[in-house]
């Protein structure tokens, strides 16, 4: 018998204060990243200049904890020494690890910074082991993070094929499509995670109580359109309700996604039989008491599971507290659970 | 300037394909595209059929170059891919044909095999330093990610490395996104392993509209494309200009022939471009894309 493989509990963290949430509540791992689009969380008010990144990485550093910087977007001509700059800044930092998607900048770091640990972001958009074992061998990458559309059978095959440490998405919003490959932001407000780091962003949107109903539209397209008694959430692009014909009747639904979270913990136990490494919460644009209450739980649960997998189960408690944050109050296993496809 | 034809991103039936490839042999296209690139369930046509399609195509003097899967998720898909993109031994069929990278494990695949390859547009090739990368792995030909800016093709072509080839979309619904969900089969909630190939009834996508009936998205089985025409057929001088090699125009169900003829003869200066006023450009001019700028 071989022992459990450790997973670690990687915490997103907008901003300081988040950053100590998530340490104070029993995060392995924090990531953030710089104050502008060098990272796919470019948003108003969030990240972290250098000034509080060294608070950051002490304060982590101190209780035994991680601090990874993502850099996941792709860098251009016009810009290319930003991104240079912001790996040698993160380096310059101390940090643990740096999460990169441009095969260019992973060449840059791994020359410039040899003892600099790489991981692969979702945003690289690698979903099978030749593609990982593809980054590994060019680069050196240690960890890959999977895009949000693998079985967990599929995950289990990635991960007996690859010397490179598997972590997943456990936790939080839910992207439909492949990370990396997605341009419908891109598409309707000008704004793409791919090259400006966000994806349906505030400045696009606009919410109008109308005599049909509050309308959420994003640069002007209807997103959505709510009842009174609907609780009218964020117009995130692929969360709307559309019209689709099948050619003879039309009917409006969620025809992408429902506006739900992802959420694992149920599955922790199989999670750790079949050697995920770490286990990430997605959130970097949520408040530190979202941080502080899904990292309680999910430290707990990891916990629990470490001690007896085989008598494991989510306490009722675990999945109301999770609920309660997640977006549209429920929650989906998302493409872990095959017939989610 | 080359034209190409890109994959068929559309499912139809056998035979329905068969006789759209023996009529493209026909059209004044320099370049094709052949091979499922979009779900692993099609299987109308099989790789052999694929093969037999390319080399037909390469006696009507075409350039075929075969395409591969944009998602690879299982063994099985990767199983098709090594076929595809590295060399199995005692399998000649394919190594006679270039083939585009859709992801990173077919450049795994094609570098180590020492075969060339082109850079598909979903590699995410934004920046130089990438694109040397890939040169140095054996890329011929690069294809511009759509949601690119005329200003970052710019700034690629000037650090472009020697012997490399440069391709845009540049005629089509934009292939938005792409999913592990089927949303074809969603639509008549079926999941995706027991889809009834719905798509086969669905030749041109599925509309997707607001719930004020405006033309917003193309459901396509797993990927998303937009509903409307991404057409660069006005900005064809600029393009020229900036050393752009190759035009990939999407095959469609209908008017593929014509719309050739039309860039063809745009190329040759023989015809004004004609571009509608419900077609998009503006991933080329930094716009959100579904936007039209007039040159």
């Amino acid at each position: 018998m071989t022992a459990p493989a450790p997973i670690e509990l990687v915490c997103p963290a907008g901003g300081l204060p988040a950053l100590k949430a998530a340490v104070d509540h029993g995060a392995d791992c924090v990531y953030a990243g710089f104050r502008d689009d060098t990272n796919a969380r470019n948003f108003n008010g969030l990240n972290f200049d250098d000034k509080a990144l060294a608070e950051g990485v002490k304060y982590a550093h101190d209780r035994s904890a991680r601090v990874l910087i993502a850099l996941n977007t792709f860098p251009q001509a016009s810009n290319w020494s930003r991104w240079t700059a912001a790996v040698d800044r993160a380096a310059g930092h101390g940090v643990d690890a740096v999460i990169l998607a441009d095969m260019g900048l992973m060449d840059y770091a791994c020359k410039r910074h040899p003892q600099l640990r790489l991981h692969l972001s979702v945003q690289g958009s690698a979903t099978n082991y030749e593609a990982i074992n593809f980054y590994r061998e060019r680069f050196g990458i240690q960890r890959a993070v999977l895009p949000r559309v693998l079985s967990l059978a599929q995950v289990e095959q990635v991960i007996q094929n690859t010397p490179v440490e598997i972590e997943i998405f456990g936790f939080g919003g839910l992207c439909v499509m492949v990370e990396g490959r997605c341009a419908l932001s891109a598409y309707a407000t000008g704004t793409s995670p791919n090259c400006q780091g966000a994806c349906s962003p505030g400045k696009a949107v606009r919410w109008e109580q109308t005599p049909r109903g509050m309308e959420t539209r994003l640069n002007g397209i209807l997103i959505d359109r709510f009842a009174d008694n609907e609780r009218a959430g964020y117009p995130t692009l692929c969360k709307g309700r559309f019209e689709v014909s099948d050619g003879e009747m039309s009917e409006t639904y969620y025809a992408i996604e429902e506006p739900t979270s992802l959420n694992t913990l149920e599955m922790l136990p199989e999670l750790m039989r079949i050697g995920v490494r770490a286990i990430k919460i997605e959130g970097r644009q949520r408040s530190p008491a979202y941080v502080a209450q899904v990292t309680q739980v999910w430290r707990e649960a990891i916990d629990a599971c470490k001690r007896d997998a085989a008598h494991f189960t989510p306490k009722a408690a675990w999945m109301a507290e999770l609920n309660k944050v997640s977006e549209g109050q429920s929650h989906t296993l998302g493409a872990y659970y095959r017939p989610w496809k | 300037m080359k034209i190409s034809l890109g994959p068929p991103l559309y499912y139809w039936p056998r035979q329905q394909m068969f006789d759209f490839y023996a009529e493209v042999a026909t059209m004044p296209v320099d370049i094709v595209h052949v091979g499922e690139t979009v779900c692993s369930r099609r299987h109308e046509l099989r790789l052999d059929d694929w093969l037999d399609v390319a080399a037909r195509l390469r006696e009507a003097g075409k350039e075929v170059v075969l395409s591969t899967l944009t998602l690879i998720e299982s063994e099985s898909d990767l199983k098709a891919l090594r076929r595809l993109a590295s060399a199995v031994p005692g399998d000649t069929a394919t190594h006679n044909f270039l083939v585009e990278a859709n992801e990173m494990g077919a450049v795994r695949l094609a570098a180590s095999a020492k075969r060339p390859f082109v850079a598909g547009p979903t590699l995410n090739v934004f920046g130089p330093a990438t694109l040397r990368l890939l040169a140095g792995m054996g890329a011929t030909r690069w294809v511009l990610p759509p949601e690119a800016t005329r200003e970052m093709l710019q700034g690629l072509q000037a650090g472009r490395p020697d012997n490399m080839e440069t391709e845009i979309f540049a005629h089509g619904r934009l292939p938005l996104a792409y999913s592990a969900r089927c949303f074809t089969a969603r639509r008549f909630n079926l999941q995706k392993d027991s889809c009834e190939f719905k798509c086969l009834d669905f030749p041109e996508g599925m509309a997707l509209k607001t719930r004020e009936g405006e033309a917003f998205l193309t459901l396509n089985g797993t990927q998303t494309q937009s509903a409307k025409t991404y057409n660069l057929l006005g900005e064809l001088p600029q393009l020229v200009a900036d050393g752009v090699d190759v035009v990939r125009i999407s095959p469609e169900l209908a008017g593929t022939r014509e719309l050739v003829e039309r860039f063809r003869d745009v190329i040759d200066g023989s015809a004004a471009p004609r571009v509608a006023d419900d077609d998009c450009n503006g991933f080329w001019y930094g716009k959100p894309g579904l936007e039209l700028i007039r040159p």
